[in-house]
């Protein structure tokens, strides 16, 4: 079987690798002021979005006013997690020395606590990333969103898991930090999860406090309409992270690997299993900046610790470098990718189906050598 | 009543943090008035003088978290340049009585060239708690003799402004060493100090120009002529090593000093031995026989840090295993979870920090 490994010839990999270094190296030495502006800004904003809409809904009593606040919130909730948190505790911004954007020292809006997410995030899901039983982002030790994974009668329930999972992504990311699977699996115990579940319930009683006790206490008579804006908010957010962060590893065309052919990886290998398994979602700058930008996603996972709004001014380099060695650039609109992402989920809940693309394709092969 | 109230103001503002989880406060309140946080330190600039051409001179008005300081002590004063934030000790230069810190920098080096060119009033700097064990005990010698050499002034003028503050009793005798009239920091200030307190003398040595009291580098002379009961005092000096080190001989474990010039380290790096693990980043090299502080950021981390000679403490992290020798003392050390400087250690064999 052709895997991995075998895409591009030794010499090309090399090169390939070093071209991706150089890239990197350029953004690093040109970071600056602009970067720090920059978050600082995006940070006012969701601030500001914050207060806003938490002031809104205490005159929620008004339709309008209450409509507004959740969606001020809801924004708020989004760039919190997805522009600042995500990007932050990636240590995109560890270079300016600043407490307030230390990947160590950030927590964000959300029930899961930065320092067991940091752990599942940024070490397992982005070293092994898309390798079948070793990367715990694929199917979240939910779903089966991989051909690879052995079909068993429970993913009958693939769709609604999903959607559940949809629903209630914080609640699912802070839970997958327990690793239940390989507890069930006897790869780890309970006594392991003790410190990881201590934060959990300090962190989460936290946010519950404050979205569905604290604020809607304040608000008096308004607090079961204070407590519906802040679960709408909430709602809203898991929602858009959900498909943002599906649609950046799930549609049809991107790759999984083994951990056989991922054994003893160059870094260029490395930065080839990132493209491939990772994909894009195009759109306009408002757009990319509600992901977090990770409708770069690509571009996130070859460099996940440069500031995110460099990844659009890379983007055009990335793909002409996927092109001279002949590799895809998985990219697409919102609609198309989360269509695609659809289809998979409902299409792997059954035992029979064409496999999902593997790093199987001869004819691609060489193609740049 | 007035034991309710601090009590009334700390349960609204730990209701306030809870509301304001997981951010805090001040990641809300620094955005309306970058001086109004209530956890960190921070410094308003309400005035900024020359008094020499390669000085600057900031008055800054410190945030409520400021615990006040003691005269002698230094602050890690931070800056952003370019984006990053950079670290550098200063001493205040005032009473310790007074509500505003004072700072006098020397346009050397990236942090003061900058303090130098780039800051007015309205600029907000960051302060750290204050530190260093440089200080006046808490029952006042007599006999105080100070000697401070070129910018090493700060401390030691504190210190006498703290003691003219207090009304000190006994003797003072302040020794400036510049290498003329027009290098002498605070010249008219320690004039005017010096006519408010009868028992504060103050006494110009200048070394390369005439018109001082004193004429040239220090020696025994100047003590015998300027303050001829020196035995009996205690000795605060700060300046070049070579007048710290030259009072010492004199005067032995009379003499307090402040160390800020770096001291010569040495670092063998050819016959370096074992791995230098980073945990939380889970970054892995093999030890180079360089500080480890080094050794960090060519494995890609940026630790925080500040005068990279083990005298701020900012890069401080946790060992959680193996030994280091520290570059300064040579003393090695092996204790499980130490708390150790980056910038001085280097590790003897497999070492492990929680960077």
């Amino acid at each position: 079987m052709t895997g991995l490994q075998d895409r591009l010839t030794p010499a090309q990999i090399e090169e390939f690798g070093r071209e991706l270094d150089a890239l990197r190296q350029r953004i690093v030495d040109d970071l600056g002021q602009e970067d720090v502006d920059y978050i600082h800004t995006v940070i006012k904003t969701q601030r500001g979005l914050e207060v806003a809409g938490r002031a809104l809904l205490f005159a929620g009593f008004f339709p309008p006013a209450w409509l507004a606040g959740v969606g001020a919130l809801s924004v708020a909730k989004i760039l919190d997690n997805m522009e600042i948190g995500h990007n932050v505790m990636h240590g995109q911004y560890d270079w300016t020395r600043d407490p307030a954007l230390s990947s160590q020292r950030f927590e964000w809006d959300t029930v899961a606590p930065a320092e067991n997410w940091r752990h599942s995030h940024n070490y397992i899901h982005h070293t092994y990333t898309n390798i079948v039983d070793k990367d715990r982002d694929v199917g979240y030790g939910i779903l089966r969103m991989d051909t690879a994974q052995k079909w068993h009668p429970y993913y009958l329930g693939n769709p609604v898991y999903a959607t559940l999972l949809a629903l209630f992504f914080q609640w699912g990311v802070m839970l997958h930090d327990l690793e239940v699977e390989n507890v069930v699996k006897g790869e780890r115990s309970w006594a392991d999860n003790v410190p990881v579940l201590k934060k959990i319930v300090r962190k989460a009683s936290r946010q519950v406090g404050k979205d569905y006790v604290l604020f809607p206490l304040l608000t008096g008579p308004l607090a079961p309409l204070t407590f519906l804006g802040n679960a709408t908010a909430n709602l809203t957010r898991n929602l858009w992270a959900f498909a943002i962060i599906f649609c950046g590893h799930f549609p049809a065309d991107v790759e999984s690997f083994t951990e056989e052919e991922t054994a003893s990886e160059s870094r260029g290998q490395w930065y080839l299993r990132q493209i491939l398994g990772s994909a894009n979602i195009s759109g306009g700058p408002l757009f990319h900046i509600m992901s977090g930008n990770l409708s770069h996603q690509i571009e996130h996972h070859l460099f996940p610790d440069i500031p995110a709004r460099r990844y659009p001014q890379i983007a055009g380099e990335v793909r002409a470098i996927c092109e001279k060695y002949g590799l895809p650039y998985h990219t697409g609109p919102l609609r198309k990718q989360l269509w695609s992402v659809a289809k998979k989920i409902v299409k792997l809940a059954l035992p029979q189906t064409s496999p999902s693309p593997t790093t199987v394709e001869p004819d691609r092969q060489l193609r740049a050598a | 009543m007035t034991a309710l109230i601090p009590r009334r103001v700390r349960s609204l503002a730990s209701l306030a943090e809870a509301l304001l989880t997981p951010h805090g406060m001040d990641r809300y309140l620094e955005l309306v008035d970058p001086m109004l946080v209530r956890r960190e330190i921070r410094g308003l600039v309400t005035a900024v003088r020359k008094q020499t051409p390669d000085s600057v001179t900031l008055t800054v008005r410190p945030s409520r978290a400021w615990p006040g300081f003691t005269a002698g002590q230094y602050v890690r004063l931070q800056v952003e340049i370019d984006g990053v934030r950079r670290t550098r000790c200063y001493s205040p230069c005032g009473s310790q009585y007074d509500g505003e810190l004072e700072f006098t920098v020397k346009e050397q080096g990236l942090v003061s060239g900058h303090l130098n060119r780039a800051i007015g009033v309205g600029s907000v700097v960051n302060l750290s708690t204050p530190d260093g064990s440089f200080t006046l005990p808490a029952t006042r010698p007599d006999r105080v003799l100070l000697i401070a050499g070129g910018s090493g002034i700060t401390p030691v003028l504190a210190m006498a402004r703290t003691l003219v503050d207090e009304k000190h009793p006994g003797e003072i005798v302040f020794v400036q060493y510049s290498n003329g009239p027009a290098d002498a920091l605070y010249r008219t200030e320690l004039a005017e100090l010096a006519a408010r307190h009868p028992g504060l003398r103050v006494v110009h040595a200048h070394t390369h120009t005439e018109g001082g009291e004193l004429r040239g580098f220090f020696t025994p002379e100047h003590l015998a002529r300027v303050a001829p009961w020196f035995r009996d005092a205690e000795a605060y000096v700060c300046g070049p090593k070579p007048l710290m080190d030259a009072v010492r001989e004199q005067l032995g474990e009379r003499v307090h000093t402040e160390e800020f010039t770096p001291p010569a380290l040495t670092f063998d790096t050819a016959n370096a031995e074992g791995q230098v693990r980073f945990k939380r980043s889970g970054r892995e090299c093999a030890n180079s026989g360089k500080p480890l502080l080094e050794q960090a950021e060519e494995a890609g981390l940026s630790p925080e840090h500040g005068c990279r000679m083990g005298i701020c403490f900012s890069c401080t992290q946790l060992k959680t295993a193996g030994r280091v020798r520290n570059a300064k003392t040579g003393e090695i050390s092996g204790e499980e979870d130490e708390e150790i400087q980056l910038c001085i250690s280097v590790p003897v064999g497999d070492v492990e920090i929680d960077a």
